[in-house]
């Protein structure tokens, strides 16, 4: 019983949350603004990870996000508004997140192309003009309301789905780091050339780092679209983009529990600050002055965040676990602990 | 053609404004290999300097003459940017000499948006439009068939001349040496007895103030608002990269192509391409000469 307890409490606690996220909110005992501050949480964990993946664990430079973002945004509402049926909705949703994902994951391989060729603050560059571009196109395509924006969505981002997205997001997340793959993107961070020379194929993981960070930040983008039932390109500009960036230097590099605290402390201190704001009498725009400073004082005094490099061990595959993996080569491979 | 002719003194006109803001990336970059998203936004920070100056020299009555306001009000931008500006950089960039390049790049971004925030949120600036008094009475003269403005005359001529003055002290004084010998090799120069920490301030205040000038110039003939850096600032430091980034002949030659980008492309396509133009410009030279036009290409080592 223990042994199965310790093996499998985490599915359970979170199999056991699942129904309340239906629960809570229409019985009221989550009131509307808390569900909604919940599921921004929800919705920064994984652009948080999304984005950790590239800048922390890859250690390539990405400040445009918010472009992979946008596209999942646009391409998602699309879909809901005017290809599905508006009744099946509910049903289809996480078809369209996924559409939504699939263009952004395109537009990552577009931009994994250049990280070949390009490190470093040049690869920052790129980014930030493909995130420039891909407003600039938002605002010239007329049919989706080009600067007005696009609307009529219905309010598809429950709590549920935003729970059950995060949930899958940890999970792939957690097999791609600690898979055999995960750790040539490591490598990458730590020395590229020298990865390199010892067989990592690192174009190949960079593409797939890339097309796999920008489908996450599409599927964020897709919740975030139909919880707000209006986007605009406006929306996803450097700004965006720099939120993204605090939460994951908050939380850590190259840490998926650090992506998750990152986000979490992130977006309550925003809302937070909206209260304070409010009590104290002072207007509501000094709470975008917040983000930004807190950017320069996390990179001078702790710019691998609270989490740096370092995991919780529930995030940790079983098998990668100092203790477990003892008793695994004990009994499997039969081999002496080195 | 009168149509080319007036479109390519337009060009001349905004190429010259994004050269002087372009010099402050370049030549940052230069010195400490380090892209300071901030520029832009000292750049707008120096235009309500202005704004503000000019406003209140106006308001005492003095009856200057306005040449002599004019140089009152650029003389103190660049004084109160390049201030600016050197604080910036001993509290946020100084710490992070040392840290991996991204943290400073990251911090130069944050630095940018603090900026702007804070002047939105900031009363007496506030987020709306403003109107900077005319410093210069605005008299048009026609040429044959193009017509020229004073405005236009004075942008014109000031940034020649900045330019001028910037490329001789690169060149022949002391500190530009010492620039240009931080640029290329920074572990030596200190042994040589170079005031390295010094330098990279004057470095700063040097670009700081150019595009303090560039603020001054823009704000005589464009409204000014809180945001304005982002786009200008972005399109000087395209203008920067193409030129190649760290050379500053080649922020000059970029700056212009620039301006031609941006008062042709509206010619040829709906005015709300431009930026759409201008940046992937920058995403092809940077996927296929990141050195720019006059940049030397890096060699990595291992």
């Amino acid at each position: 019983m223990k042994t199965f307890l310790r093996r499998w409490w985490l599915p359970l606690v979170l199999l056991a949350v699942f129904p309340l996220t239906i629960v809570l909110p229409q019985t009221g005992i989550i009131n509307p603004y808390i569900d909604l501050v919940l599921k921004y949480i929800g919705i920064n964990i994984i652009l948080t990870i999304s984005l950790n993946l590239v800048n922390g664990y890859m250690g390539e430079f990405s400040v445009g996000h918010a472009g992979f973002m946008a596209i999942g945004a646009y391409v998602a509402s699309i879909m809901t508004v005017w290809v599905f049926p508006r009744n099946l909705g509910p049903y289809i949703f996480p078809l369209a997140l996924i559409a939504g994902g699939i263009a952004a994951g395109i537009a990552g391989l577009g931009i994994a192309f250049p990280s070949f060729r390009t490190r470093g603050d040049y690869l920052a560059i790129v980014t930030l003009a493909f995130n420039m571009i891909v407003k600039s196109v938002l605002e010239n395509i007329e049919p989706i309301g080009g600067p007005r924006g696009f609307m009529g969505m219905d309010k598809l981002s429950s709590l549920t789905w935003v729970f059950v997205w995060v949930v899958i997001t940890i999970f792939l997340a957690r097999n791609f780091v600690f898979s055999k793959f995960g750790r040539g993107v490591f490598s990458i961070r730590e020395d590229e050339i020298a990865s390199g020379l010892v067989g990592v194929n690192t174009r190949q993981v960079k593409v797939l780092t890339f097309i796999f960070s920008a489908f996450l930040a599409g599927i964020a983008g897709g919740l975030f679209a139909h919880q707000l039932q209006f986007i605009n390109p406006r929306s996803f500009t450097i700004l965006k983009s720099t939120d993204m960036l605090v939460m994951v230097y908050l939380g850590g590099i190259g840490s998926l529990g650090g992506s998750i605290l990152g986000a979490t402390i992130f977006t309550l201190v925003m809302e937070g600050l909206r209260t304070v704001l409010q009590l104290i009498g002072i207007s509501q725009e000094w709470r975008l002055v917040v983000a930004p400073l807190l950017l320069i004082l996390l990179m001078i005094f702790r710019p691998k965040g609270i989490m740096g490099l370092r995991e919780f061990r529930f995030l940790i595959p079983h098998k990668e676990r100092p203790e477990d993996l003892a008793e695994y080569r004990k009994k499997v491979l039969a081999t002496p602990e080195d | 053609m009168d149509f080319y002719i007036q479109q390519v003194l337009n060009a001349l006109q905004v190429g010259s404004v994004y050269a002087l803001i372009a010099l402050g990336y370049t030549m940052v970059y230069g010195i400490l290999t380090m892209i300071n998203f901030a520029h832009g936004d000292i750049f707008m920070v120096s235009s309500y300097i202005a704004f503000f100056f000019s406003t209140l020299l106006l308001s005492l009555a003095l009856d200057l003459h306005p040449i002599l306001v004019l140089i009152a009000t650029m003389l103190t931008a660049m004084f109160g940017t390049a201030l600016l500006a050197v604080v910036i950089e001993r509290l946020a960039y100084k710490p992070l000499r040392t840290a991996p390049r991204i943290s400073a790049v990251i911090t130069a971004l944050g630095v940018g948006l603090f900026l702007e925030n804070f002047m939105v949120a900031f009363k007496p600036v506030g987020p709306a439009p403003r109107f900077m008094p005319s410093l210069i009475p605005a008299v048009n003269y026609t040429i044959g068939v193009v017509t020229v403005s004073t405005i236009q005359i004075v942008i014109i001529v000031v940034s020649a001349l900045v330019m001028l003055l910037l490329d001789a002290i690169v060149r022949r004084t002391m500190v530009g040496m010492a620039m240009r010998a931080i640029s290329s090799d920074k572990f030596i120069v200190p042994l040589m007895g170079i005031p390295v920490d010094r330098i990279i301030s004057i470095t700063f205040a040097l670009g700081a103030s150019i595009a303090a000038v560039g603020g001054t110039l823009y704000g005589m003939a464009y409204t000014l608002d809180p945001y304005m850096g982002i786009r200008i600032g972005w399109w000087a430091f395209i203008s920067a990269v193409v030129g190649g980034i760290g050379n500053i002949r080649g922020a000059m030659i970029g700056a212009f192509i620039l301006g031609f980008v941006e008062i042709f492309t509206p010619v040829f396509l709906p005015s709300t391409y431009r930026d759409f133009v201008a940046f992937s410009l920058l995403l092809v030279l940077l996927i296929f000469r990141p050195t720019g036009i006059l940049g030397r290409p890096i060699t990595q080592k291992v």
